[in-house]
């Protein structure tokens, strides 16, 4: 069973749920922390990194002995990544796609394609749980190929939680799409109650059955509770604010080590969305 | 020319858009922008009226014409997205709107179609014009859209002879992060003293070092761990970067954003003061 963490709004609790859901069931299960630009679940997990392999993606190569700046190729590109001026080809790697156009449509076959080092994946366990996160080297811009090859790493024998990273674009949609389920998290602030409709509206398009749940329940008001209500949404947990769980979060404490009456809070979570989604 | 201030943090929820309200207020003569499409919340805390909407198309998707499709399987084979089933069906999510099948078809049976990728507005505030966008559902190209509505604020500020564009900008350091900090005068990072936070923001602050911007910090909820607060002091001076102001926890900062206004207007918050010092050291160091 694949389940997915995602909230649209950062900050509201993604990493604290997929950390802790990691742990309340201790075995058999994978951690992928999919969160490629800013990935925070290692910080509480604390894993050994017993692997690390490199992130690629093809960009184009000009071979100036062939070329004859006809402009095909930028012609082509529908991602504006390559300029051709009268005697020069620009190649901008990170507006790339890696589509394959350029190169396929060079008359002249000036056009390679060449490997681009883009981030990093490193696999690794903390005892009984593999660990795997993806991450987004500072100044490269596409975090997508990073989560569709972190995906490769599902492995079906075992049960898979990928905590997503936020907003509503190709990351987010890209980390969710193959989820059996997806957890919402939110938190009850006009802010949170947005960001959480779109999130909903995403997993709607994707038809991926999700609940909610409430960080922070007892902040701001009650209309993220009064919207899921109106819309039969599950509201899977509350956990209500206290400023010793925002403590040890700032320590990187797992939620369920500190507050033990969690674990089984979120090992019931994890058996009754096994039992009907799994 | 409007000086460009980003509000960025690497970690979502720090608090970038209370504090992008407040600059707001405190500004004289600015545009603002919220350059978080794909989450954009300022607006609530800014309540903007008379909306100037336009849709926006950042890119296309591949539709094939199964009556004219000879089934050679030239599409699929080259498709560097596997977008392309056997059924020779588009997956609309995976299709990134290259454009290589459509040039590649033999029966010219696959066409590009601009998507409705979202819209964006202007909006009137009493704080000034406010440029704004909402992604559409699922849609990528977000970085295209930050790009767009960042691109309207400096020719609204250049027409209007404004001082300042104030970036309300996304999480991250991916394509929309990039877009947003671009070309500004200012990174301003809102960091917590939380292993995660600071763990994010020296994330970014590098991004923005990358691109040789100016950068200043802000603590939020300064007084959650003292420790932290200080290994992130003691990181920037090593790094000669001004720590412009530190908040406590403050839960008046909740309620302000349940009452949709900015933290300057909001009555009960107590430390106005701080935000305010934060933003003149802000503008002294830019001019």
């Amino acid at each position: 069973m694949i389940i997915a963490i995602a909230s649209c709004k950062g900050g509201t609790g993604k990493t604290t749920l997929a950390v802790s859901l990691a742990l309340s069931i201790g075995k058999n299960i994978q951690l992928i922390d999919s969160d490629v630009e800013e990935p925070n679940d290692h910080i509480f997990i604390k894993p050994q990194i017993n692997k690390k392999e490199n992130v690629l993606i093809k960009v184009p190569k000009v071979d100036l002995n062939k070329c004859t700046f006809c402009g095909k190729c930028s012609s082509v590109c529908a991602f504006n990544a390559i300029a051709v001026t009268p005697c020069s080809v620009n190649i901008f790697p990170e507006l790339c796609h890696s589509c394959g156009a350029c190169e396929y449509f060079c008359p002249t076959k000036a056009i390679s394609e060449v490997d681009q080092v883009i981030g990093v994946i490193e696999i690794g366990a903390k005892e009984e749980i593999d660990f795997i996160q993806g991450k987004l080297d500072v100044g490269q811009a596409m975090p997508t190929p990073i989560v569709k090859a972190l995906k490769k790493y599902i492995d079906q024998s075992k049960h898979t939680i990928i905590d997503a990273p936020p907003g509503s674009s190709c990351a987010m949609v890209n980390s969710v799409n193959d989820a059996d389920y997806c957890i919402l998290v939110t938190e009850p602030t006009p802010f949170g109650l947005n960001d959480l409709i779109i999130a909903i509206e995403v997993l709607r398009k994707l038809k991926i059955p999700f609940g909610v749940v409430i960080n922070r329940s007892d902040i701001g008001d009650n209309k993220v509770e009064e919207y899921c209500q109106n819309q039969e949404i599950e509201i899977l947990m509350m956990i209500p604010f206290s400023r010793r769980i925002a403590e040890g979060y700032s320590r990187g404490e797992p939620l369920i080590e500190s507050f033990l009456e969690y674990r089984e809070k979120f090992k019931n979570l994890f058996m009754m969305l096994k039992d009907r989604y799994g | 020319m409007a000086k460009q201030i980003v509000i960025v943090s690497g970690k979502g929820g720090t608090g970038k858009t209370v504090i992008s309200g407040a600059f707001s207020t405190i500004a004289k003569n600015k545009v603002i922008v919220d350059a978080d499409v794909d989450a954009a919340d300022l607006f609530l805390l800014l309540n903007p009226t008379n909306s100037k909407v336009t849709k926006f198309s950042g890119g296309k998707k591949a539709v094939i014409d199964l009556g004219k499709c000879v089934k050679c399987e030239k599409c699929k084979n080259n498709c560097h997205f596997d977008a392309i089933d056997e059924d020779f069906i588009i997956d609309e999510i995976q299709c990134e709107g290259c454009g290589l099948c459509a040039g590649i078809c033999l029966s010219g049976a696959i066409s590009m179609i601009p998507v409705d990728s979202g819209e964006w507005y202007i909006s009137e505030t009493v704080y000034g014009i406010f440029v704004h966008a909402k992604l559409g559902i699922a849609e990528e190209n977000s970085g295209k859209l930050v790009s767009l509505v960042k691109q309207k604020a400096i020719e609204i500020a250049k027409a209007n002879k404004s001082d300042w564009i104030i970036i309300d900008g996304p999480p991250g350091i991916g394509c929309p992060a990039i877009a947003a900090l671009g070309h500004t005068d200012c990174v301003v990072v809102v960091t917590e003293p939380t292993l995660s936070g600071f763990h994010d923001a020296k994330r970014v602050i590098e991004l923005a070092n990358h691109f040789k911007l100016l950068v200043k910090v802000i603590i939020n909820k300064c007084d959650l761990n003292q420790l932290i607060t200080e290994e992130i002091e003691r990181y920037c001076i090593d790094n000669q970067i001004e720590v412009v102001g530190k908040i406590k926890y403050d839960e008046t900062v909740i309620q302000s954003i349940v009452n949709g206004q900015t933290l300057m207007d909001y009555q009960v918050f107590g430390q106005k003061d701080v935000l305010l010092n934060a933003w003149n050291k802000i503008v002294a160091a830019i001019n």
